[in-house]
């Protein structure tokens, strides 16, 4: 029986499983063949399109979707898949609204756009249904190349190097691959376990070896790597947690959102996973309304996204925040968490109001406090574990070109490297470029 | 509200909008629910001569052309004529007429080209009570293989020979229903006129195969296999049509002729584009097999409130309103000059404008970093494919350019005066012609 949202504390099976199933399914329903092949009509087959030069992968969107409308998915799924090998996740994830979609010319015109994101799924699930790998290797350079960490960056680099004819090794510390398509993510965006088997779709060219529970640091290190390898790409995300910087954070109850949102990604069983009933997530990115609607999901009864600037300002695009809305998260924007009450567990989370000007943040000095039993700190990752003796940029690694290092013989990409966005697109078209880029030096 | 009376060849329907003869008017029951849907006639389904009836296949009789979203654009038929006994359909006819006096019903006929056969139908059909008889000179598949159908319709002696008949055995109006299937349609019509037909109606349909199933390589509708070309009709079809309805209806041999037009009616504006270029009526089949009988709610609406805002009191004072343009292109005014003109506010970037006009016509358009898109005056020769492909409508105009101007691209003032090809200096025939 479920204990329902009203259950105080941090409980798990507030909701029925049947409730749970319901709300974890497909946040965007794949189409079926019609409905593509009336959302393929719409494209304007755009001269130069706009779309494309919003996609960091450089995806041929124009092309793919006459690939649909003309009645070949899976060579609109090769189209797609050659620029991002990834391209089944990304159909998922990408925050369209802000990249191809909001670029397409359907949305200057009607506000209305394609539907790129949903028509890219339909062509990747169609061609990797298929169940056949559409990419063969070239014949082997005798080089090898070890890439840090199995990410979309990771898996990227190592699918080009591959299909270029060098053997690959990805040292992953976690058990399995997949990176934050594994462990982050939202679960209603990647559903029945799509990352693996995306990973195993991918690995199908050949020549990659994944060393799982390798982490660098522990059982490998950078000077090893170089010393065994004929180049080294290193794509090991940012797994540090910024620090809250408020009374009360030890008390249980206040927890990283990554973790949260990894230990849903990870449930067998979501019955089982325990949610507060009443959630505070700090933060304003893609991080912070996944764990909040995660949590509104699992059953929470109140759930608010915390946020120290405007609603303008947050990273999550104006569409996640009306995700957010719809599943009934509230967002209270302008406020910084000052301290979390509770007799060593979370009881209360106390705000204060925040003004800016000239991008300076002062508090008010008023204050509420909520209900808090859950509080979920979304307020960025940083980079951690970074080998020594490579520069850095801010605190990411800084780069050159396509990826290049400070150390000759290292590239890096992904969120760990400086430079484009934080997402599994960007960490995509980094690995990739800087495999061409590993590739023409190998072979020089 | 305009009145949508019409009196075709004598022949009163309370609107111009006929179903053609085809499936739907293939037996009572349909027709039945037609007149209580509000349709102003019908041509009833081609009756046969009598005997056993032709059999049609048991396997799809239709194919289509799409559009986006399934819309049907274009459909393809190798039906025959009514596959019913002659004294059944003889019999309705006769019930449903009585019933529905008001309304139009014309006979559709299709009889071997013997005078004897023609003799011993045309009676029988009076009996009916018919208000006329159409001549079914058009179908191209199955019935031509014997004779009939387009078989007649592409000679036009067998035209005049068969209509002189049937004015000599028949009291009520004839109507010759033509093939568009032939190179010049103003000899049908001509010879249709000289045998002393009253009208004629088309077009009939246009030899067609749909599509080639890649996988059988069977053309489309497939029997078993085995595809057979059928009749073309539908929206598609609609320019043709009226292209062949302007020629006759301007056609010294055949000008003032009435004519009944046929050709993917499928909304007022269809059926007001064919009143205007010379049609008394209009006949109606692939919107209705494709919608159903209700569309007659907005073709009579649309027509109606149209005329209203134009001032028209009766279809009479539409027909023929678009004749007089109708021009051949030696007499198009040459000193009429435009260049395309793009609305940079509705303008949304998709550039289909500059890649339609760089790639494959008069490099007119330009097209900035920051996708910027505009006409090059130097090069523009108005050709409107731009307007044809932008997305947007009223996005891109053709904006005439006044007598005394300057045209960059020939550097020649506009000329306020007419002046054409058989004028032109560069016409060898020109010198000949004055």
């Amino acid at each position: 029986m479920a204990q329902g949202q009203m259950a105080p504390g941090i409980v798990s099976g507030r909701l029925s499983s049947d409730e749970l199933t319901s709300n974890f399914t497909d946040l965007h329903p794949p189409l079926a063949p019609h409905e593509a092949a009336v959302a393929a009509d719409r494209c304007y087959f755009c001269y130069d399109a706009p779309c494309v030069t919003a996609c960091p992968t450089d995806i041929d969107i124009p092309l793919f979707i006459r690939q649909i409308q003309a009645g070949q998915p899976q060579s609109a799924g090769r189209t797609i898949l050659e620029q991002n090998i990834l391209g089944g996740m990304c159909a998922r994830v990408c925050p369209t609204e802000t990249l191809c979609e909001e670029a397409c010319v359907r949305e200057t015109a009607e506000g209305k756009p394609v539907e790129i994101g949903r028509l890219q799924r339909f062509a990747t699930d169609d061609i990797m249904a298929s169940g056949a790998h559409p990419f063969d290797r070239a014949a082997s350079t005798g080089k090898t190349v070890a890439v840090v960490g199995a990410g979309p960056a990771g898996l990227a680099c190592a699918h080009r190097l591959a299909m270029l004819g060098h053997d690959v090794v990805i040292h992953e510390s976690k058990p399995k691959p997949g990176g934050l398509n594994e462990y982050g993510i939202a679960a209603y965006k990647s559903t029945n376990d799509f990352a693996q088997a995306e990973v195993d779709w991918l690995l199908k060219i050949g020549g990659i070896a994944i060393e799982t529970g390798s982490a660098l640091g522990e059982s490998i290190s950078l000077e090893g790597l170089v010393e065994n390898y004929d180049a080294v790409f290193l794509s090991i995300g940012l797994v540090g947690v910024n620090a809250l910087r408020a009374g009360g954070v030890d008390k249980d109850g206040v927890r990283a959102a990554v973790d949260f949102i990894s230990d849903v990604r990870q449930a067998s069983d979501l019955a089982n996973l325990p949610v507060g009933r009443n959630v505070v997530v700090i933060g304003g990115g893609m991080t912070a309304v996944d764990a909040a609607v995660k949590s509104k999901l699992l059953g929470a009864e109140h759930v608010t996204i915390a946020y120290r600037r405007g609603r303008d300002a947050m990273g999550a695009s104006r569409y996640e925040q009306d995700l957010a809305a719809s599943h009934g998260v509230r967002i209270l924007p302008n406020v910084q968490p000052v301290a979390v009450h509770g007799n060593g567990t979370a009881a209360e989370i106390e705000l204060e109001y925040t003004s800016s000007q000239n991008g300076q943040l002062t508090g008010t000095g008023e204050t509420i406090r909520l209900p808090a039993d859950q509080v979920l700190k979304a307020i960025g990752q940083t980079l951690e574990g970074a080998p020594e003796g490579l520069t850095l940029d801010g605190n990411k690694i800084a780069v050159s070109g396509a990826g290049r290092t400070s150390l000759t013989g290292v590239w890096a990409g992904g969120d760990c490297a400086a430079g484009g966005e934080d997402l599994t697109v960007t960490a995509v078209a980094e690995g990739r470029d800087a495999a061409m880029d590993i590739h023409a030096t190998l072979v020089s | 509200m305009a009145d949508l009376t019409t009196n075709f060849l004598g022949i009163s329907s309370p609107n111009p909008y006929w179903l053609a003869s085809a499936p739907p008017t293939d037996k009572e029951y349909n027709v039945r629910r037609a007149f209580e849907a509000g349709w102003g006639g019908v041509v009833w389904k081609t009756l046969g001569a009598e005997g056993p009836p032709v059999v049609n296949v048991n396997g799809p009789r239709y194919g289509a052309i799409y559009g986006a979203d399934r819309r049907l654009l274009g459909l393809n038929n190798i039906e025959l004529i009514t596959d019913r006994p002659l004294e059944v359909n003889l019999e309705e006819m006769a019930r449903v007429k009585a019933d529905y006096p008001d309304r139009a019903l014309i006979a559709s006929i299709m009889v071997p080209c013997e005078e004897e056969a023609w003799k011993a139908i045309l009676p029988r059909v009076a009996e009916t009570g018919a208000d006329g008889i159409e001549l079914n000179f058009g179908c191209p598949h199955g019935m031509s293989e014997r004779g009939m159908g387009s078989a007649v319709g592409q000679v036009p002696e067998y035209i005049e020979m068969v209509t002189r008949w049937c004015k000599k055995y028949y009291d009520r109006p004839v109507i010759v229903k033509l093939t568009p299937n032939i190179t010049d349609v103003r000899k049908p019509a001509a010879a249709a006129r000289n045998g002393g037909a009253d009208a004629v109606s088309l077009i009939n349909t246009i030899n067609s195969i749909t599509s080639v199933n890649l996988d059988t390589f069977s053309p489309e509708p497939s029997i078993d296999g085995k595809g057979s070309h059928g009749g073309y009709c539908g929206p598609a079809v609609k320019p043709i049509a009226l292209s062949m309805v302007s020629e006759i209806a301007r056609a010294e041999a055949t000008h003032g002729m009435p004519i009944s037009g046929i050709g993917g009616v499928t909304t007022w504006r269809d059926a007001a584009e064919f009143i205007s270029l010379g049609c008394g009526n209009v006949q109606v089949c692939t919107a209705a097999m494709t919608y159903g009988f209700k569309i007659i709610d907005e073709l009579t609406a649309g027509l109606s409130e149209w005329m209203d805002e134009k001032g028209y009191s009766s279809i009479d004072e539409v027909i023929g309103r678009a004749v007089p343009n109708v021009t051949d292109w030696k007499y198009l005014n040459l000193n009429y000059i435009a260049k395309a003109k793009i609305d940079q506010d509705q303008c949304i970037k998709c550039g289909r404008c500059y890649a339609a006009c760089e790639d494959t016509s008069h490099q007119a358009i330009s097209m900035s970093e920051d996708r910027v898109f505009e006409v090059i005056d130097e090069e523009c020769v108005a050709c409107n494919l731009c307007v044809d492909v932008c997305p947007v409508e009223d996005c891109i105009s053709m904006v005439q350019m006044a007598a005394g101007e300057v045209d960059p691209r020939t550097g020649k003032e506009v000329q306020p005066s007419y002046a054409n090809w058989t004028t032109h200096p560069n016409n060898p025939m020109a010198k000949a012609a004055e």
